[in-house]
């Protein structure tokens, strides 16, 4: 077993282990309730967390699917809209001036307050999550996709038209892989921000979603169940972190 | 003739960089520029491959003096490799044949014929970024005489590279010239290299560049090139050159036009 296997993988398992460990020594024997002067009830062991995930899979995969729909539709759609947005402007000089700026504006209006809104107007089903997903997921494709078309090297674009090359043909062998790592970055910016994005909308209203389970436990005080749903969060946002990382390592291979 | 240059002058921004250039290169022939830095040598050569328009005077690649005319017959390899780091070593010298819409397996296949030749061979699935400075040099001039031009502009091929590879990379792109007879415009800043390749070399002078000198190399691309650079007439060529140079050099200075002052002092 080589030193980055040690490192890259054992070193952190052993952490979270370690930690959870700790964890249920001091809320089984009800240390932090006590430190906390709380009811030993509101500080759920990890083995109580474990217990809660198992007793209630049934509410909280079918709440899990309706985020991790929200999440990944609004991810896709965003990344869509961000990639062809950033082509076009590419090639429009005039839709860039006319298109970037509303773009900044939409990004800087925070999603607490366009979910209500949208709320309003198309109820509290998926598609208003799906649609601030995809807006909060979509500027930093598209900005960081645009700087990297923008920082193709112009002499491998001028070697290119001595080869015969078509704008299409600078375009997909010369500009559009020179811009793939940038797109990674913007990539891993949207796959962070969509789980919180799509939490908040829910929290705008909505019928269903790891969200609106999480604020239903915390009005009944199963903070066992809250840990649960959280639970499940981080490991989609480990998912879709590490995913990301790896669709760029398979992809992005000259680096 | 294969290039004409007549008159030929270019004005960058306030800075003239070339200056009447005239300029015959047969079919087939090697003409080398050699000049100081910034004397417009590269400026030259995009001007040729229709990368750029002169500012005055003429240019004309086989008999065609437009600029898409001028692109379609020159093959332009630029003093970076400029290589792309995505493609396999195959896949770059390909490129010329993929732009034009051949399909991958045949431009492969059609690139990959010349890879032993150019001692490339066993590395045609190799990235760039795997291969040596020197073989690096050689996809990127493979690339160029794939693309089937006439005419090869070459902006100092190999200045990239140190001493001893620069030497061995002399002698192998003689081999290749003389295996693939093209016309060529070498661009370069080492005379020994502008004397050994070319059959002949033009002296420019400094900023704007203006052609001091022109000479007739005594042996070009001899086999032997060890014993060709140390020939008595290859060093008296050299020491000509040498000394149009720094005469050349002597009109020195960053050449302003269309300013009052400058015009009357």
């Amino acid at each position: 077993m080589n030193r980055r296997v040690v490192l890259g993988w054992i070193l952190p398992v052993l952490v979270i282990a370690a930690l959870i460990g700790l964890w249920q020594i001091a809320a089984s024997t009800g240390a932090v309730a006590e430190a906390l002067n709380l009811e030993p009830f509101l500080v759920p062991s990890p083995a109580e967390v474990g217990d809660a995930l198992w007793t209630n899979r049934s509410v909280l995969w079918e709440n899990t699917w309706v985020t991790l729909r929200e999440i990944l539709i609004g991810l896709a759609a965003g990344i869509v809209a961000g990639i062809a947005l950033a082509v076009a402007m590419r090639f429009s000089r005039l839709l860039r001036d006319a298109i970037f700026p509303l773009s900044v504006a939409v990004q800087a209006v925070p999603v607490v307050v366009i979910a209500p809104i949208l709320v309003v107007w198309f109820g509290f089903g998926i598609w208003v999550k799906v649609i601030v997903v995809a807006l909060a997921c979509f500027f930093p494709i598209l900005v960081n996709t645009l700087d990297g078309l923008r920082s193709v090297d112009p002499e491998a674009v001028k070697m290119m038209r001595t080869l015969d090359a078509s704008p299409a043909a600078i375009f997909g062998r010369v500009e559009a892989p020179t811009a793939l790592p940038y797109f990674f970055s913007g990539a891993k910016i949207a796959v962070a921000v969509a789980p919180i994005v799509a939490l908040f909308a829910e929290l705008a209203g909505s019928n269903a979603g790891l969200m609106r389970l999480i604020v239903q436990d915390n009005a009944n005080l199963e903070i066992a169940d809250m840990f649960a749903a959280a639970t499940i969060l981080a490991v989609i946002g480990v998912l879709l972190v590490g995913l990301t990382a790896l669709a760029q390592r398979l992809v992005v291979t000259w680096r | 003739m294969s290039v004409v240059a007549r008159g030929l002058s270019h004005v960058y921004g306030e800075l003239r960089s070339l200056d009447s250039i005239e300029l015959d290169a047969r079919p087939g022939e090697v003409v080398a520029l050699v000049g100081p830095s910034g004397c417009g040598k590269s400026t030259l050569l995009e001007i040729a491959c229709g990368l750029r328009e002169p500012s005055a005077g003429t240019i004309a690649v086989e008999g065609d003096t437009d600029a898409a005319g001028r692109l379609s017959h020159c093959a332009y390899m630029p003093q970076s490799d400029l290589l792309l780091p995505w493609f396999s070593a195959l896949d770059n010298a390909a490129l010329a044949l993929r732009n034009r819409g051949l399909g991958r397996a045949a431009a492969r296949a059609q690139a990959g014929e010349l890879f032993d030749r150019f001692g490339l061979g066993g590395f045609e699935g190799a990235r760039p970024q795997e291969l040596s400075g020197g073989m690096r040099q050689r996809v990127a001039f493979l690339r160029t005489l794939v693309a089937g031009k006439p005419v090869l502009l070459l902006d100092e091929p190999f200045a990239s590279l140190d001493a001893i590879s620069r030497a061995e990379m002399q002698e192998w792109l003689a081999g290749a010239l003389l295996a693939d007879g093209r016309t060529v415009l070498l661009v370069s800043h080492d005379l020994e290299e502008a004397l050994y390749l070319a059959d002949r070399v033009l002296v420019l002078s400094a900023r704007p560049g203006r052609v001091v000198k022109e000479l007739r190399a005594p042996d070009p691309r001899a086999s032997d090139r060890d014993g060709a650079v140390t020939d008595p007439a290859f060093v008296a060529a050299r020491e000509a050159a040498l000394r149009a140079l720094h005469a050349g050099a002597g009109r020195g200075g960053p050449e302003r036009v269309g300013l009052p002052d400058e015009e009357a002092r």
